[in-house]
Parts: structure tokens; sequence; C-alpha cells
């Protein structure tokens, strides 16, 4: 069978959702044999095994962490090299999409970013994105050497499957542009403790309706009283009311959660353009003409402050 | 000393208006009214406060590549305060993906002459932000992408790279290729003068041919990628509205129970 490569998007050994999900969607086409580099690689193993990885290709160098995203490259280079795989799949975080475009440059082969789909079909692997702010789904694939698609987190569900998950180390040798950039200073994001905003299953977001800062503990409440992450829009964020890492849309975060709940936001274009996709989409806003409610399944027409609380009040009782 | 400084920028269909596909399921540009990508003002921004703070002789070129109306985009462009403007055009560029366009700006910016390159972040029609990495791959440069926080000093670009997990400071030494986000800083509004200043700038215009590109290297056909099927989004089902009355919040809990969220 066909081997299939999968990028590890992992924190010290700790494998992220996303790569998870990957690997179900890898196991359609052919056998998982996942690429982890970097400080923690091999306690990647375990976990990659569980839901599927034939092989885990490890490498740790200290390059990974000084340098940007070219030592990474070269590695993927290195593992394709070894591997010959049917295509390559990388996660669709910013830097996943770098480290693909630049892969695939090197070898010679088409990518496709932020696929939200994957199936075999007739002349190759198809990849069904999400375009325009989400209004259109197209149907790509590649038409020119090895497949490499980066893939957006929630496009697949998380399944176990265990394999034999065998570690083993990757040779890699690093090319001459791999210390071009350095990486001088590094300030880790304090965790908050909440659910990851892109892997979240519940996404709570509050917009310039919340008015201020200290207001966002209305929205962190109901968040937490539903297991959620949250996410601001971009006038909130401008605003100075709640971190950029947070921001969901265009510039921002592209969530896809089961359930979306926006707050104060009116749904503008590039707003949407980041939740669009969610599947049950619900929104409190005082304006009935606000154009997020052409989008929702539920809709409150109603002041954020009323209605958010009781809410909350209300979610704490039923989960009792 | 000079800095000779290039912007990638794109010409665009208005985010706000009805983008579409044509037939050969390329993006439509003909029907949708196009401007300079908004987030390739912060690039053309950046390049400016660059070149402002220098004490080097700087000079900003923006360039192109794209159809006819993407003049208007270099336009706007220059009558923020670019030097110069130039646009690459040809009819085979019709249909050109991702890693066709990097080879046609690759080759503009090395006939150009450049020490460093500043792009948007993403595109906000394709949205891949993909393009200034496969710039730093094809010209063999640091790249130093995703800024929301970038300066020039002494043949070194240093920035801050705001990702998931951490916040980076980087440092690379010229040529390199850097990409800006759009929290670097609001993009000027062009000037009456900038504006009539921009009418007397050269805009160079240069086809396949000017860079040594053959028409098989890109275009539809000569393109990694193939979109098969383009089809609109079904239009959510209309949900349910509720006006509230005092219980707002019940009735919203009541729904998210009945879907079993809660
Ligand atoms: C290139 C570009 C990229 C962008 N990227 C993003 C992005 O990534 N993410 C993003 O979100 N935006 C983005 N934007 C900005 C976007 O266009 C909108 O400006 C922004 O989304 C508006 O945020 P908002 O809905 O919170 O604010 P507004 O549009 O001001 O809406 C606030 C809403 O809150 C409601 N409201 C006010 N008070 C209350 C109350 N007490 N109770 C209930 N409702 C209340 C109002 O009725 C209104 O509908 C981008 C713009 C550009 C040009
Ligand atoms: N046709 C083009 N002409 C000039 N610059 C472009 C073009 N396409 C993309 N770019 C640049 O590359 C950046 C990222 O684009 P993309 O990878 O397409 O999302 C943009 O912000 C522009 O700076």
């Amino acid at each position: 069978m066909a081997e299939v490569l999968v990028y590890v998007d992992h924190v010290d050994g700790a494998v992220r959702k996303p790569t998870l999900e990957l690997l179900t969607l890898a196991r359609r086409v052919g056998e998982p044999v996942a690429v982890a580099l970097g400080a923690g690689a091999a306690d990647t193993a375990a976990r990659l095994a569980e839901h599927g990885a034939v092989k885990v290709l490890t490498h740790d160098a200290s390059e990974y962490a000084d340098y940007l995203v070219v030592p990474k490259v070269d590695a993927l280079q290195a593992a394709v090299a070894q591997v010959s795989p049917a295509a390559v799949l990388v996660p669709s975080s910013a830097e996943g999409k770098e480290i693909a475009a630049r892969l695939a440059l090197r070898i010679g082969s088409g990518i496709i970013t932020d696929a939200v789909d994957l199936e075999a079909g007739d002349d190759g692997l198809v990849a069904t994105q999400s375009v325009f702010a989400a209004s259109f789904t197209t149907k790509s694939r590649v038409a020119k050497g090895t497949p490499v698609i980066t893939v957006k987190p929630n496009s697949a569900a998380v399944e176990a499957a265990p394999a034999a998950g065998t570690v083993e180390a990757l040779a890699v040798t690093f090319s001459g542009q791999a210390t071009g950039t350095k990486v001088t200073g590094r300030t880790a994001r304090e965790s908050t403790g909440r659910p990851e905003l892109t892997e979240a299953a519940i996404v709570v977001s509050g917009g310039r309706g919340v008015n201020g800062a200290e207001n966002f503990a209305i929205i962190e409440a109901l968040a937490d009283s539903l297991g959620a992450a949250v996410g601001a829009s971009r006038a909130a964020v401008d605003a100075g009311w709640y971190p950029h890492t947070n921001q969901v849309g265009q510039t921002g975060k592209s969530v896809s959660p089961q359930l979306y709940i926006a707050n104060g936001i009116s749904g503008a274009i590039q707003h949407r353009a980041g939740m669009q996709t969610s599947k049950t989409i619900v929104a409190v806003n005082k304006d009935a003409e606000a154009p997020i409610f052409e989008l929702v399944d539920f809709g409150v027409v109603g002041d954020l402050f009323d209605v958010v609380p009781q809410l909350t009040e209300e979610v704490k009782a039923r989960k009792g | 000393m000079s800095l000779r400084i290039v912007v990638t920028v794109k010409y665009v269909p208005d985010a706000t208006g009805d983008r579409h596909f044509a037939d050969d399921l390329t993006v439509d540009r003909d029907d949708v009214d196009g401007l300079l990508s908004e987030l390739d003002e912060y690039a053309v921004e950046q390049a400016l406060q660059i070149a402002e703070n220098s004490d080097d002789d700087v000079e900003v070129t923006v360039l192109t590549v794209g159809p006819e109306d993407a003049k208007d985009a270099l336009r706007k462009a220059l009558s923020m305060g670019a030097d110069k403007a130039i646009h690459v055009e040809d009819d085979d560029l019709h249909g050109t993906d991702a890693i066709g366009t990097s080879l046609v700006l690759a080759k503009a910016i090395e006939k150009a002459g450049f020490d460093l390159v500043v792009s948007g972040m993403a595109s906000t029609d394709g949205t891949m932000g993909v393009l200034p990495a496969l710039l730093a791959e094809r010209l063999g440069v640091p790249q130093v992408t995703l800024l929301s926080e970038v300066s020039v000093e002494g043949g070194t670009v240093r920035g801050r790279r705001d990702g998931d997990a951490a916040s980076e400071q980087l440092e690379a030494s010229l040529p390199a290729v850097v990409s800006v986000t759009d929290q670097s800083g609001e993009a000027r509004y062009p000037s009456f003068k900038g504006i009539m200043a921009a009418k007397k700038k050269p805009v160079e215009s240069w086809d396949l041919s000017d860079l040594d590109i053959e028409a098989e290297e890109v275009g539809l056909e000569g393109a990694w990628t193939k979109v098969e099927d383009a089809v609109a989004r079904p239009a959510r089902t209309a949900g349910t509205i509720v006006k509230d009355e005092g219980e707002g919040g019940k009735q919203l809990a009541a729904f998210l129970a009945e879907r079993k969220f809660v």
C-alpha cells in the first residue's frame, strides 16, 4: 500500500489534535508515516501509533527551534526522498503552509492549501476547499508531482486505529539556507486552560458590542460553562479588549467548530470568512438587521448584557 | 549606501462584492470591481516607513503580476508614496497558480534588483499565504515572514512574529523576503499631493519574454494544480430568530439543549 507522509505538529512531544485528524485522512488513501521533528519528537510515537501511524520518522536538532521554517523543510524533503510517498499532508497553520509550499517547490510538486476534506479520485487525491469567505466549495487536485496538501483543523474525526508506529531516525542534512533566519527570542503564550481556538468543538466570540475589555468576563463565563474556546472580532481586538491570537476571521484564525456563538458581532465578510463553515451558528445582537443573522440557526435579537448571563446561568443549571 | 525595496502587491476582486468563478474555473476578474489587496497596503506602508527611517538612499518599487486593470493597484501604491512601479502582464498568465506566480514574481524581482522584498501576509482572494515563502525559496534568501513589527538597520532586518504557541523575535541579513500582517500598523491614506504625484511616476510593463519565461511554465495549462469543480455553497437554511423579551437567554439554552450541546 502507498505511504502517505504526515507532518506532526507537536509541542515538546504532545501531539496537537489536527495532526491526529490528518492520520484519519491519510488512512483513506494509504499508510500513514509520520514525521516528527525537534525536542520531544520521539515522545510523539505512542500517540501517533494509536491513531494509525505505521512508522514515525524522528529527528532532533537545535536548528528546529533556533531558525525559522527552513530546517523543517530540509527534514521533510529528506523524508520524502526516503519514503517516496503518494502524498504529503501538513496541518494548515501559518507555519505549516510555509513549510508545505517550500517543500512542494523543491520536489517539483503542486500544492493545495486549507483543504477541508480529502478523498481518493480517479486521477489521484481530490481536495475539497472552501473559498471566497466560504461562499464556494471547490474540488482540486495536484496535477504534477507528489501532492502536497495542507489541511485545516476540524476537517476529519480523530479515530483510534492502532498501528505499529515504529520509530526510525531520519537522516537530515541541513541546507545552506537553514540558518538564514535566526530566532533571537521567544515568549511562549500563557495557557488560559481553555481549549485551543481552532480545535475547539464550541467557540464563544465577542465583538464590538461587548464594549470593553472588562466585559469579556461575560463571554468567558459563557465559554467556561460550555467548555468552549473564546474568540473575538477584529474590532474587539483592535480596541485592545482581547488578544490578537483569539481573533476569528480572514486575518485571524479560521474556525469550524460544532457550535459558534457570536455575541455583539455584526458579521462582516472578513469575520464570516473565518467562521462560516461552523456546523451550528448562534448569534446575540441587538440589531435585527445585522448580517450575522443571515447565517444563524438560532438568533436572539437583544442586549447581550441581558441575554448572555441568563444563557450562562441556564446552561449551568441544565448541566447541574 | 542604497537600499532597493520591492513590494509585491496584488490586484484582487473586492471581498464585499459578489466574488465568483469564470467558466474555466479561474477567479472571475471581469465582473467584480477590483482593488489593491487591503493586506498589501500594510506591505506598502511598512516599506515606506523603512524608507523614511533610513539614512540610506532608499528606492521603493511596487510590483504586480496581473491583468490590465492591475495598474489601479500600482497607482494606489504610488499615490501612497512608492517611487516607481512594474507591471507584469501577459495573456499567457491567465490561470497561473501559486507556484507559477512565484516564478514570475521571482524573475521580475531579480530583474528589478533588490535588497529587500516586502509582501502582504496573504492575498484576500486566494488567501494562501505562501507566496513570500516561495519567493524566499526561489531567490535563495532568508524569509522573515508574518511580522507584526519590522525594522531594517545596517544590512539586518529584524521583526516580531506572533505565532500560535509563541511570539518570536527574528533576525536575518539582507537581502531577504519579509511579509507583514495587518497588526503591523494602519496603512496611510494617499494625500491629494500623493495622488497627483503618482500620475507622473514611472510604470514599466514587462511580459513573459522580458523575463525569459516560456508560456508553458505558467497559465492554466502550466499550473501544477487543477480546480475541477466549484459550486456555490448552499445558502444556510433560515434559522429561528427570536426577540428577547426577558427570556432570550433561556430560549437559546433550550435550543442548545435540543441540539445536544448541553
Ligand atoms: C483586510 C481586512 C481583514 C479583516 N480581517 C478581519 C478578521 O480577521 N476578523 C474580523 O472579525 N474582522 C476582520 N476585518 C474587519 C471587519 O471588516 C469588521 O470591521 C469587523 O469584523 C467588525 O467587528 P464587529 O462585528 O465586532 O463590530 P461591528 O461591525 O461594529 O458590529 C458590532 C455589533 O454589535 C452589536 N451590538 C452592540 N452593542 C450590543 C449589545 N449591547 N448587545 C448586543 N449586540 C450589540 C451591534 O448591533 C453590531 O451589529 C477585516 C477587515 C479588513 C479590511
Ligand atoms: N499576482 C501577484 N502580484 C504581486 N504580488 C502578489 C501576487 N500574488 C500574491 N502576491 C504577494 O504575495 C502575498 C501573499 O499572497 P498569497 O500567497 O497568494 O496569499 C500577497 O500579499 C502579495 O504581497
